[in-house]
């Protein structure tokens, strides 16, 4: 065990894991920037009941939902592998399509599960807007576009903050498991590490404790937004 | 048509272990999280930090870590490695994965029902000690029927999480619906075919699941449906539970 802590130190593991530790950071921020983005379109389509669309986003939220994160991976990875990779060969980027393309797949992967836990975020925030603002703002004859920005998305927001929270931790944790189809984050390295050290033991446990400092420090985060939030909304 | 009859059969197989996962997990987290919750409710000092701890680190943590370590790393560690029950424990891919997504499934568990436990009225509990009840009678008759009503729709959805959460076991060499549909896709390149069926078997089992926990939702709140006919019943307050 001593000695297990002593070769990560000694062979470089330890720049390895805070590289991977980086790319978990930036898959999980770009996904929940694109799940808020689909959350936003869908929640509002759910929201307003958009008729033939509405019944779209239904079958989006309660697919995802539903079925294991890891399979839809496996769908978005295996289904678009092959094309992928010759268009990329194609075009003489052989190299690129090892790396970036794992990334840009995982982006979209966890960006479409974080996306259906966002969608029930925004359209359960949404609800609780007092239909009487929008009835009054419409009254007194704003146009849609300035509604929506003066009076339902300043409101939505606030509401919405503590489910952004709550999706945003499963988002981060859900990083995890694009591992499986080979981007190099944190959870990679540490079966890399863990597989060529023999060290299984110590390598997991670091990376269970870099998630946990990156999931406590963001709770430490969103909590401070809700504070200022709810001062903001005394005065 | 050729696909479906290669891909169900297998599938289906891999259902039951799916079931087979869930349920024992389900089994021994609710306990393990019931026991988890009281520890943070009670007033000692250590039981109730441990459980906080406990519940922070498992919460705060991809379950796919939690897997890896009880697969992978506990076997590193002799103190586990020279005991026969632990080894027994770890040494198979699929006891690994119950044991993981129990005690994964405990933190969640203990913060729901603490939370159901929290907004028991303590006027209740107050009588209830009025009348004299030991503390074991209370919480049988009083706290956990109430705690559990509160409780449940959120229950709900955290079985659904355990279902989803037992397609990691298929990272640890156990072949339930995800590893078979892993495997099927890599064989038949149909991939999109065998994500709906898999897809649908999953979708199957969630329905189910909601249903069971609704319909003892509906046993639990058998009260207010009477009192929504207008079969007078002594209520006050909930109080009509003893």
């Amino acid at each position: 065990m001593e000695f297990g802590l002593w070769q990560v130190w000694d062979a470089g593991w330890v720049t390895a894991i805070l590289r991977g530790a980086a790319v978990t950071i930036s898959v999980g921020l770009l996904s929940m920037v694109a799940g808020l983005l689909i959350g936003i379109v869908c929640g509002l389509i759910k929201w307003a009941r958009i008729f033939p669309l509405s019944l779209l986003v239904d079958g989006y939220t309660s697919l995802v939902r539903g079925v294991p994160e890891l399979l839809v991976i496996y769908l978005l990875f295996f289904s678009s592998v092959e094309f992928v990779t010759k268009v990329i060969t194609a075009f003489g980027y052989a190299g690129l399509a090892q790396s970036g393309y794992a990334f840009v797949i995982a982006v979209i992967a966890i960006g479409t599960i974080s996306g259906a836990y966002s969608t029930e975020v925004i359209r359960g925030a949404l609800a609780s807007i007092p239909s009487g603002h929008i009835e009054a703002a419409r009254a007194l004859g704003l146009p849609g576009s300035r509604i929506f920005h003066r009076i339902i998305a300043p409101q939505m927001l606030r509401i919405a903050v503590p489910g952004i929270n709550n999706v945003w931790q499963t988002t981060i944790k859900d990083t995890a498991l694009v591992s499986v189809v080979g981007l190099q984050e944190l959870m990679r390295i540490s079966y890399i590490g863990a597989n060529s050290t023999r060290h299984p033991f110590v390598f997991y446990l670091i990376a269970a404790v870099v998630y946990l400092v990156i999931t406590l420090v963001s709770q430490a985060g969103f909590d401070g937004i809700e504070r200022l939030l709810r001062l903001r909304a005394r005065r | 048509m050729e696909l479906i009859q290669l891909a169900v059969p297998v599938l289906l197989k891999g259902l039951w272990v799916t079931a087979a996962l869930t349920l024992v997990s389900v089994l021994i987290g609710f306990n393990l999280g019931l026991g988890l919750a009281l520890m943070r409710l009670s007033s000692n000092r250590f039981w109730a930090g441990f459980a906080r701890y406990y519940s922070n680190v498992f919460r705060g943590t991809p379950l796919l870590v939690q897997i890896f370590i009880f697969y992978y790393g506990l076997g590193e560690v002799s103190l586990i490695k020279d005991n026969a029950l632990l080894w027994w424990v770890i040494s198979d891919g699929s006891r690994c994965a119950v044991l993981a997504l129990a005690l994964n499934t405990a933190a969640y568990t203990s913060e729901i029902l603490r939370g159901g436990l929290m907004s028991v009225p303590t006027g209740l509990v107050e009588a209830a000690q009025a009348c004299g009840m030991s503390r074991i009678l209370r919480f049988r008759r009083i706290e956990f029927p109430l705690a559990i009503r509160q409780a449940l729709p959120a229950y709900g959805n955290e079985l659904i999480l355990v279902v989803k959460g037992t397609s990691l076991a298929s990272t640890i060499t156990v072949l339930e619906i995800t590893g078979y549909a892993k495997r099927l896709m890599s064989q038949t390149f149909a991939i999109f075919e065998i994500f709906a069926i898999a897809g649908i078997l999953y979708l199957v089992v969630n329905l189910l699941l909601i249903a069971i926990v609704r319909s003892i939702e509906r046993y639990l709140m058998r009260h207010e449906a009477q009192a929504r006919q207008g079969i007078s019943t002594p209520r006050v307050d909930g109080s009509a539970v003893v």
